[in-house]
């Protein structure tokens, strides 16, 4: 398979593999468009947010006094109805706060960075390992774990991204772990003794490891494993004040499981922590695990459809690398596949209108500028639907209702920042070699620079990758 | 206060709710379609795996209050429907109606999916194929595509995504609260032309702006005679009633106009209750419940020729977990509404709690295939031929025989 132009490959660089050019963006990876990715690799990882830098334990505990501040309010005025006071509004406006400040800060680092493809292949990891604010002690810990355990990994092993997922609170709230004790653990027989019978098993962050995380649904494994990895798992908490290490990770020997494990047919005679670690090492090394996410990186980044040789090369990569991200993100760059000039991607609501602001060199000010565009378009901030994360399929982004949308948030853009822009300009310099002669004429022909501005950015050019 | 309903009313809908409606469209075509012009029916996706035994309680079965210990109801909390169900002291509507003959349970149907994936139940839920994987279209659109040779129907789906169930070869428009569009601008002509090539931005984008039009002509129409009380809002699971409830009736509102839908899709998320599940599940009945009530309403005298059916991906495990929620099952309730609907008892078997009933020990055990309901419903229903049900919308659905005398 040939590559095409150096122009075309600087803007395929910039548009598809990024998050749409900054002005002079495609002329900067034009000379050399491959090593304008792979100069994006790093080992210490991606880029982090210029937010407060809370750490998640400091979140966790804030969200816990505010609970705690709820609950008592609640039993004071006997009943939830009642009216709140100034104290728990504002509290609660602080939080909200956080996570908004949080979102915000992610905003502007992806519209102003100049590594776009590196700020892009975090993003991926990020909803891979979706943690979502449909739960709201979860809600406060996105950003931090995106800091904290994403972005500093995204370009080591996929065990050590998988480990400090898997132990980071935001997960182990988010998918119900911080709670699930081993039915024969000490721990149990000591709620038991407490008359408190609820203490127990649950399965839900052994079971999404398994089917989005790791190997898959179609990988074969049965109830049995979910049930046996469930407890292998037991004792991956969250320290509480007074403990120490009050809102971090902490392993409770108590509340684990004794015993051996076998999942997926295979014996786990460990004790402790070294048990669900050597489960989890297992399953980064899967077979399954790499033709899983590696289809996932093909169909992200290139094709809702990928050609087969284009997932068989990266799972190839990533076998012998022994899960190696910094490896499978360059044999990515190096796939002839990924360069079909053909555009056939349709950007998200977030990549489409974090491109919009990168066009035209800005960065959004304010979250009331951003958020509720993207809850229209169906991306509400930090609120994936579900573990499966957002989907990234044309099918889903467009629906009618939705190019309505993005056609009525165009024009509202235009109206605000196209009176100081030249738009024949800024055709060229967002699409590069992609700009095709119908959009460059629709675009010149225009009646306003406002209608020639929201024309370009709802071309479909513009809207696909 | 009595606010009608309008566009800036309607802003913001749905929000904060996890609510997205679908809904396909049939032109009212010629009067001498009749009735079959008239039938409506709504599919409710309950997304997350709702749990059966909350929805429809089985107080009545000695196994159930020890299998779910501290979140069991009491007889006495649950609103009766029979010696053995009752239902969750949220869905007063659904009792309501099921006191009237217009609501039955389910209380074990399951798709044919016994994966305990969500993702991969709700494909298959949507898809009506026999397993994961097994078509990439929804039935609802295979639907469409059937009815199209004899009353030709168009698709619509109010939400800002696509959902599966009505993907296919139709084209669905789709519709959510926002502001309208400028019918005289120049802007969406000029875009119609950038997109003649594009074979999905093309259609999408002409079927979102024809949307736009019947949609600023039901909002109008429903201004001049909704008398709804919206009520004092206190608490949020209160606001999250009223505006599922208004959600609910602005869909009745669209399927009684002229030319309005015929066929339409709500999806209602956040019953994945693994931890703390009495308070979770029942904000989100509440929620069921109130689209139900507003849908009731909305509806009017049309009730009479609907149907609507809610329906989850899987149920959940029959004991409690150990964090006071259950995990991922197999068979759920299903809730079957509408004025069109024959009265009766439950649809389809209950096999009871008993160890020896659960199936793999761990959950309610399915006895209905729920492509049953859905066949016996297009067809008794909305008159889909029975060979083209076989054969076009749910193939390989044999063993699923359509569940015939519920309309």
């Amino acid at each position: 398979m040939s590559l095409p132009s150096k122009d075309m490959m600087a803007a395929i660089a910039v548009t598809r593999f990024g998050l749409g050019a900054r002005p002079g963006e495609i002329e900067a990876a034009t000379a050399d468009p491959k090593g304008f990715l792979t100069a994006q690799i790093r080992r210490e990882g991606a880029d982090l947010p210029q937010d407060g830098g809370e750490t998640s334990a400091q979140r966790f505990e804030a969200m816990r006094d505010f609970q705690q501040q709820r609950k008592t309010e609640r039993e004071q005025k006997d009943g939830e109805a009642a009216t709140k006071t100034q104290t728990f509004k504002d509290t609660q406006r602080a939080l909200r706060d956080k996570i908004d400040a949080d979102f915000l800060a992610r905003a502007r680092l992806a519209a102003g960075t100049n590594a776009a493809f590196c700020e892009r292949w975090a993003l991926f990891w990020a909803n891979h390992f979706t943690v979502s604010s449909t739960k709201q002690i979860t809600s406060v810990l996105i950003g931090p774990f995106e800091r904290e355990a994403i972005r500093p990994y995204v370009f080591g092993s996929f065990e050590n991204l998988l480990v400090a997922s898997s132990t980071h609170p935001a997960m182990l709230t988010y998918l119900d772990q911080a709670q699930s004790i081993g039915p024969n653990s000490r721990a149990s027989g000591a709620a038991a003794r407490r008359g408190n019978g609820k203490a127990g098993l649950n399965e839900n962050l052994a079971r999404e490891i398994l089917e989005l995380h790791t190997v898959g649904v179609d990988a074969g494994y049965r109830q049995a494993d979910v049930t046996e990895f469930a407890r292998a798992l037991t004792g991956f908490s969250i320290g509480r004040d007074p403990e120490d290490r009050a809102g971090q990770y902490v392993f409770r020997e108590n509340a684990h499981e004794p015993g051996a494990r076998t999942i997926m047919g295979r014996h786990y005679g460990q004790q402790g922590l070294k048990q669900g670690l050597a489960v989890l090492s297992d399953l980064a090394a899967h077979p399954d695990t790499a033709r899983h996410i590696c289809g996932k990186i093909a169909r992200h980044f290139v094709s809702d459809t990928p050609p087969s040789s284009l997932t068989e090369r990266l799972e190839q990569r990533w076998m012998e690398t022994g899960g190696d991200l910094a490896k499978v993100a360059k044999a990515l760059i190096d796939s002839p596949e990924a360069w079909a000039p053909t555009p056939a991607k349709l950007k998200t609501p977030y990549e489409y209108t974090l491109s919009t602001w990168r066009l035209i060199g800005a960065e959004p000010s304010a979250i009331e500028r951003l958020a509720p565009i993207l809850t229209g378009l169906g991306q509400k901030p930090f609120s994936a639907p579900s573990p499966k994360g957002w989907p990234d399929d044309a099918q889903t982004w467009a629906a009618p209702d939705a190019l309505i949308k993005r056609m009525q948030w165009a024009q509202g853009f235009a109206a605000a920042i196209a009176d100081r822009s030249d738009p024949n300009a800024l055709a060229v310099q967002a699409l590069g070699a992609r700009l095709t002669p119908a959009v460059a004429k629709a675009v010149s022909r225009a009646e306003t620079r406002r209608e020639a501005f929201a024309l370009l950015v709802m071309s479909p050019e513009f809207q696909r990758r | 206060m009595n606010a009608p309903l309008n566009r800036r009313a309607l802003l913001g809908l749905g929000a904060g709710l996890g609510i997205g409606v679908t809904f396909l469209g049939g032109q009212a075509f010629a009067a001498s379609e009749g009735d079959l012009a008239k039938k409506k029916l709504v599919v409710v996706i309950c997304r997350g795996g709702m749990d059966g035994l909350s929805v429809s309680p089985p107080v009545g079965d000695r196994d159930y209050a020890g299998l779910r210990g501290s979140i069991a109801f009491k007889p006495e909390e649950v609103l009766k429907l029979n010696g053995v169900f009752g239902l969750h002291p949220q869905l007063s509507t659904v009792h309501a109606l099921a006191m009237k003959g217009q609501a039955r349970i389910a209380p074990a149907i399951a798709s044919p999916d016994r994966a305990r994936s969500h993702f991969e139940a709700q494909d298959v839920l949507e898809t009506g194929a026999a397993g994961v994987y097994g078509a990439d279209t929804g039935w609802l659109n295979r639907t469409l595509e059937v009815l199209a040779p004899i009353r030709p129907v168009e698709g619509l789906s109010v939400g800002t995504t696509a959902p599966l169930i009505l993907r296919g070869k139709v084209q669905a428009a789709s519709w959510s609260p926002g502001k309208g569009v400028d019918e005289s601008a120049r802007l969406p002509t000029l875009l119609q032309d950038l997109y003649k090539t594009d074979p999905l931005l093309g259609p999408a984008f002409a079927s979102g702006l024809e949307t736009e039009a019947m949609a600023q002509q039901a909002i109008t129409a429903m201004a001049a005679t909704s008398t709804m009380n919206m009520g004092a809002a206190d608490g949020q699971k209160r606001r999250g009633d009223e505006t599922a409830r208004k959600l609910g009736s602005t869909l009745g509102g669209f399927m009684i106009q002229p030319g309005g839908p015929q066929i339409a899709a709500i999806s209602l998320d956040g019953f994945d209750t693994h931890a703390g599940q009495p308070g979770q599940i029942a904000t989100r009945l509440s929620y069921l419940d109130a689209v139900l009530d507003g849908l009731h309403t909305g509806l009017g005298a049309e009730w009479k020729n609907t149907v609507v059916m809610a329906v989850t991906e899987f149920g959940r495990t029959a004991r409690v977990n150990g964090t006071g929620g259950t995990d991922h099952g197999t068979a759920s309730t299903g809730l079957i509404l509408g004025g069109a609907l024959k009265p009766g008892g439950i649809v389809g078997d209950w096999p009871g709690l008993a160890q020896n009933a659960l199936f793999e020990n761990r959950d309610t055990a399915p006895t209905l295939d729920m492509r049953a309901l859905f066949k016996g419903v297009l067809t008794e229903h909305m008159g889909v031929d029975r060979a083209l049900l076989e054969t076009k919308v749910f193939p390989d659905s044999k063993t699923a025989k359509p569940l015939i005398g519920l309309v």
